[in-house]
């Protein structure tokens, strides 16, 4: 069992050190009270540079990343990341910059973002971008305080409700309720999209908007699109788009076109680039030029050759964190953007659907898709047959899923579908990567219906069993 | 799934049992069994004053949180502090341990709550919703 | 627009000006739409409404090859001058720390970085002891119970603080010191716009929140008061009186900090701080043009569950083996939704490895000597300014970063860069400058020199 940093603590075996100095080094009370300082030294652990990368080559044996094997996480775009873009990220002009040089020392950084934004703005159909949000909640924030802003501006102070259908990912109610808004939930119709007599029953002068996610997380695309964005329009609201399904439509159609005013995409899911075991990731909002003003300060500017900072935003928002955005994640997403090209990013999409169309028709005789029909870049099956057969439900194939050495795709999600597996291959994988995991899945179905036992116990081959999260929530132990 | 006998319902799944100007208010067996292991337990403030539908705690479990919702308006008088190191006991007994007692100011609020029967009716339509 | 097999063949040929990652050939592909009966790709888009769909191809250009990306981002890159290139002077949040050479080499273990959040812990059980290692670092440093696998920055983390802080004591007023970084106060501001919080601010004066004008404003309205340590000035701030206050009024005292000052200056804990957000940046980051950089929080134990973010804990699994997983999810966007605090869903995971790789290659002794060396090389350029008759601009106990008086610090910087040295933050009068443990008694000469007038142009 693979010990702590603290439990590998050896005094004496750290050879850090900085180079030589001969400053007179008068002592430290001289020039800070002791009142400031510290008594007991941080407990922080001491290992040889050797311990130390081994005790990390150690932890990533036990991690699990887009480039051991295929990752069908639906909803988080799990595409390989090009190895380029993390050279790019890299270079010194880029990595060793900080954010407060003088601009002119700095052009390259700023032509960077600007070249980012009019690609983003020309991928969404949008007017102006900002880099700033660092993930994509954090884009669905600055979205919706955008949409707050400018109904405040224009005297518009009845609307305190945001519309959120029951489809939508956690973080659109969470935003709404973070920004002040009250949710309002619309119902999906039979069809798994939106209800349009519930909307329009729900539409009204309280509204500040709606957020959608097109095609939403059932993977399926909101036709109606037009007809709902008249109906929040109509009604004063602001149409916002969740971009984190923008894989499944980029260049064949653009939020911008169907009507929506603001967006946020998803650099970490769409634009390749790594997910970081949690992160970093950035949430660039777009938005139409009627909203511009409100965007989050400062955007970049450019006169004649060069670029600066733009601060002078009198109806901005505000600022949502420090300095300008996640610029080394941002620098991953340029290169992949620049690199795929037109016809590179329009490839990358239609791979994406038909991956997943593929999956969906080889799967739908073992496994119950509840919207089987043709899809964008993800769809929901669930355990409804295994559950019937032998009680398995969509964990317990889960688990068995790492058995066969893949991650699982997401589960439980969306909360609308019961026992929901949602699966998302992605463009980067092959037609083989594919008929292996089919035959995995179409295994894991015949185990569950002559040796279920196998799966109800699962996983078997992983280097820990499955855990009791109920002590782990009960008696939180957060540190060592 | 049980529903006992002799105590008022809410469509929010809590029970209710009246002492005098008393109600002893906990969550039913529906309710836990839907939240699953529970985990932890965020218990009203001792003499807060609480509106019928007033939100007055929270409990969760490792796959869900719900909040608690008085059925009644009052003042919180007593809460079971036994949940706070053991949440599990509302899994184990949910009608057998309330989780605050509240003093009521207007007994017509448990006009409005529901019998067992009509507790069951709910139960079972939810359900079927759920599928 | 619809495309016929012929020109789709056309399109995958081997010889191409772009990039592509997809695998298929066109003749695989093919075969999957038959295998699928599907005549076309213009058939997966039949779901969508023509009109609705793009006329044209998107201008993005041609697209290039890895050889030509490279020409061009190098280009791209040498357009900007480096800390590599001069000693920076700067700080005002963001520091030239040395990054030890392990990490660059770890942290491209593609192990760690495709990898994607942890919840499926039982493949995930390096980067959930990874991130557990972290909030336990976090805890040492700052000597509180409990701390969060990341945020995104230090300005959000300490607005996050703000709005914890109202939910907790149900109040909405925060006093916010108008000593702390300007960039977290103009976003606190910001997430208050929410109406879940309401900014306040206490002046400064002499360089250090002004404790006599503080004071009256802490009463029982009050949620918490937000000071930072040291503050945006590099002056330390006299806490004990103020945690009085605050805490007197069942307020909660937040506090945001420096990581690297931690390794000689008074943990926050031991302030009596509630709620701890700061930078990590320093903790073995790259400057990186302001991010991605790493937010954290620690609180004590009685907060643990109002604590956004992720929390990784210690648990068993069925055959009894320590375990690591993502725990109190219930207090997660996921999960609670709309009754969520906060949105956090990814957050600064590799960065917050960066950071415990970092402290765990330096060492305990690491942090402390880096702290003074960083520290003593500001003494030193302070002393050798006030020889050549510099003003310093504050008169206060300071760690490794102060403001010299002048005149016009854009020009200041101007000249420095000519001379080869980015200098350092400008403020209205004054430049404010900062030293890590890479900058050298003869950069400092240098800059001195150059400030002094006596190298020429």
């Amino acid at each position: 069992m693979p010990k702590l940093l603290i439990e590998k603590n050896v005094p004496g075996s750290n050879a850090f050190a900085l180079p030589p100095c001969d400053l007179n080094m008068s002592p430290l009370e001289d020039s800070i009270p002791s009142q400031f300082l510290r008594q007991d030294a941080p407990r922080i652990p001491e290992l040889s540079e050797v311990e130390a990368v081994r005790h990390y080559t150690e932890l990533s044996h036990r991690a699990y990343g887009v480039d051991d094997g295929l990752y069908p996480l639906g909803s988080c775009t799990m595409k390989y990341n090009p190895k380029i873009n993390e050279w790019a990220a890299r270079l010194p002009g880029f990595a060793h910059v900080h954010p407060y040089q003088p601009a002119r020392t700095v052009q390259g950084c700023l032509q960077l973002m600007s070249e980012t934004e009019k690609m983003l703005c020309e991928i969404a159909g949008m007017d102006r971008f900002t880099l700033q949000p660092a993930a994509g909640a954090h884009g669905e924030m600055t979205g919706a305080m955008i949409i707050k802003a400018y109904h405040t501006h224009h005297q518009d102070h009845k609307r305190t409700k945001m519309l959120i259908p029951d489809s939508a990912h956690g973080t659109n109610p969470a935003t709404t309720n973070v920004v002040g808004y009250k949710v309002v939930e619309l119902k999906s119709n039979a069809d798994g999209l939106i209800d349009l007599d519930d909307l329009r029953a729900k539409m009204d002068d309280e509204v500040a908007g709606l957020m959608l996610t097109n095609p939403n997380t059932l993977g399926l695309f909101e036709k109606d699109i037009d007809e709902i964005a008249k109906i929040v329009h109509g009604g004063g609201g602001l149409l916002y788009y969740d971009g984190a399904n923008l894989n499944a439509i980029m260049g064949v159609a653009r939020p911008g076109d169907m009507g929506f005013d603001i967006v946020h995409v998803n650099l970490h899911k769409t634009f390749s680039t790594p997910h970081g075991g949690g992160g970093p990731g950035s949430g660039p909002v777009g938005v139409k030029a009627f909203l511009a003003d409100y965007l989050p300060m400062p955007l970049i500017k450019k006169e004649g050759e060069e670029y600066s900072l733009d601060y002078d935003r009198p109806l901005s928002i505000g600022r949502v964190r420090s300095f300008y955005g996640n610029f080394g994640v941002i620098v991953k997403a340029y290169a992949y953007i620049l690199a795929l090209g037109s016809e590179g990013i329009r490839d990358a999409c239609e791979q994406a659907v038909l991956n997943a169309n593929y999956l969906r028709i080889k799967l739908r005789d073992d496994y119950h898709i509840p919207f089987d029909r043709l899809c964008k870049h993800e769809f929901v099956a669930t355990s409804r047959k295994q559950m019937e057969e032998s009680h398995i439900s969509t964990l317990d194939i889960a688990k068995r899923l790492m058995d066969y050495g893949y991650h699982p795709p997401t589960v439980y999600f969306p909360l609308i579908v019961k026992e929901a597996l949602m699966v998302e291959p992605t463009e980067t994988e092959s037609r083989e990567r594919l008929d292996d995991f089919i035959a995995a899945m179409q295994n894991i179905a015949q185990e569950s219906r002559k040796t279920p036992d196998i799966v109800l116990s699962a996983p078997h081959s992983t280097v820990i069993k499955r855990i009791d999260e109920v002590q782990a929530a009960r008696n939180p132990i957060v540190r060592w | 799934m049980k529903i006992q006998e002799g105590l008022y319902y809410s469509v929010e799944h809590e029970w209710l049992r009246v002492e005098d100007d008393k109600a002893y208010v906990g969550i039913t067996d529906f309710a836990q069994q839907h939240l699953g292991d529970i985990v932890f337990v965020e218990l009203p403030e001792l003499d807060e004053a609480v509106e019928a539908g007033g939100q007055i705690g929270v409990i969760e479990s490792v796959k869900a949180v719900s909040s608690m919702f008085s059925p009644v308006s009052g003042t919180i008088i007593e809460v079971n502090e036994e949940l706070e190191n053991a949440p599990e006991l509302l899994n184990e007994d949910p009608y057998g341990q309330h989780i605050a007692v509240i003093k009521m100011n207007n007994t017509a609020d448990l006009d409005g709550l529901l019998n067992e029967t009509q507790y069951s009716e709910l139960c079972e339509k939810e359900e079927q919703g759920g599928e | 627009m619809k495309l016929s097999i012929v020109n789709f063949a056309k399109k995958r040929s081997r010889e191409g000006n772009n990039m592509r990652y997809t695998p298929n050939s066109a003749t695989v592909v093919r075969k999957m739409l038959q295998d699928i009966g599907l005549g076309s790709m213009a058939e997966l888009y039949a779901d969508i409404p023509d009109a609705l769909k793009l006329s044209r191809p998107l201008q993005l250009g041609d697209g290039l090859t890895e050889m030509s990306l490279r020409g061009h981002l190098k280009t791209m890159a040498a357009r900007n001058i480096s800390v590599e290139d001069m000693p920076c002077f700067l700080g005002a949040g963001a520091y030239d720390h040395y990054i030890p050479a392990v990490l660059e080499q770890m942290l491209q273990r593609s192990e760690f970085y495709t990898a994607y959040t942890p919840y499926q812990p039982e493949i995930s059980q390096g980067i959930l002891q990874s991130i557990f290692e972290y909030q336990s670092l976090i805890c040492e440093l700052t000597g509180m119970e409990v701390a969060n696998a990341s945020m995104y920055d230090g300005a959000s983390a300490l607005a996050e603080a703000g709005i914890i802080a109202c939910s907790v004591t149900r109040k909405l007023r925060v006093i916010v010191s108008e000593t702390i970084h300007p960039e977290y106060l103009q976003t606190m501001k910001t997430y208050a716009k929410s109406g879940h919080m309401e900014i306040v601010t206490a002046p400064a004066k002499d360089g250090v929140t002004d404790a006599e004008a503080l004071l009256p404003l802490i009463d029982g309205q009050i949620a918490a008061l937000v000071v930072q340590q040291p503050n945006f000035f590099g002056n330390l701030e006299e806490i004990g009186r103020l945690e009085q206050a605050v805490h007197a009024q069942k307020g909660m005292l937040i506090m945001a900090v420096d990581p690297i000052s931690l390794g000689i200056l008074k943990s926050p804990a031991e302030w009596g701080v509630d709620i701890v957000a700061g930078e990590g940046q320093s903790l073995g980051n790259p400057l990186s043009f302001g991010g991605p950089y790493l937010g954290f929080m620690a609180v004590s134990e009685k907060n643990m569950r109002k604590m956004p973010g992720r929390i990784v804990g210690q648990s068993l699994d069925s055959d009894g083996k320590r375990s690591f997983v993502l725990t109190l999810q219930a207090r997660e966007q996921h999960i609670r939704r709309e009754k969520a605090n906060s949105n956090i869903c990814s957050n600064e995971a590799l960065n917050a490895l960066t950071a415990s790789i970092y402290l765990t290659v330096i060492g305990p002794q690491g942090l402390r000597k880096i702290a003074l060396r960083s520290h003593q090389l500001a003494l030193y350029a302070r002393d050798n300014l006030l020889k050549r008759g510099f003003k310093i601009k504050y008169d206060q106990p300071f760690f490794r970063e102060f403001i010299v008086s002048c005149p016009d610090p854009a020009a200041i910087n101007e000249k420095l860069l000519q001379h080869g040295i980015i200098g350092g933050y400008e403020l209205q009068d004054g430049l404010m400058l900062a030293f890590t443990e890479k900058r050298t008694q003869s950069e400092i000469d240098r800059l001195i020199a150059v400030l002094g007038g006596e190298l020429h142009a």
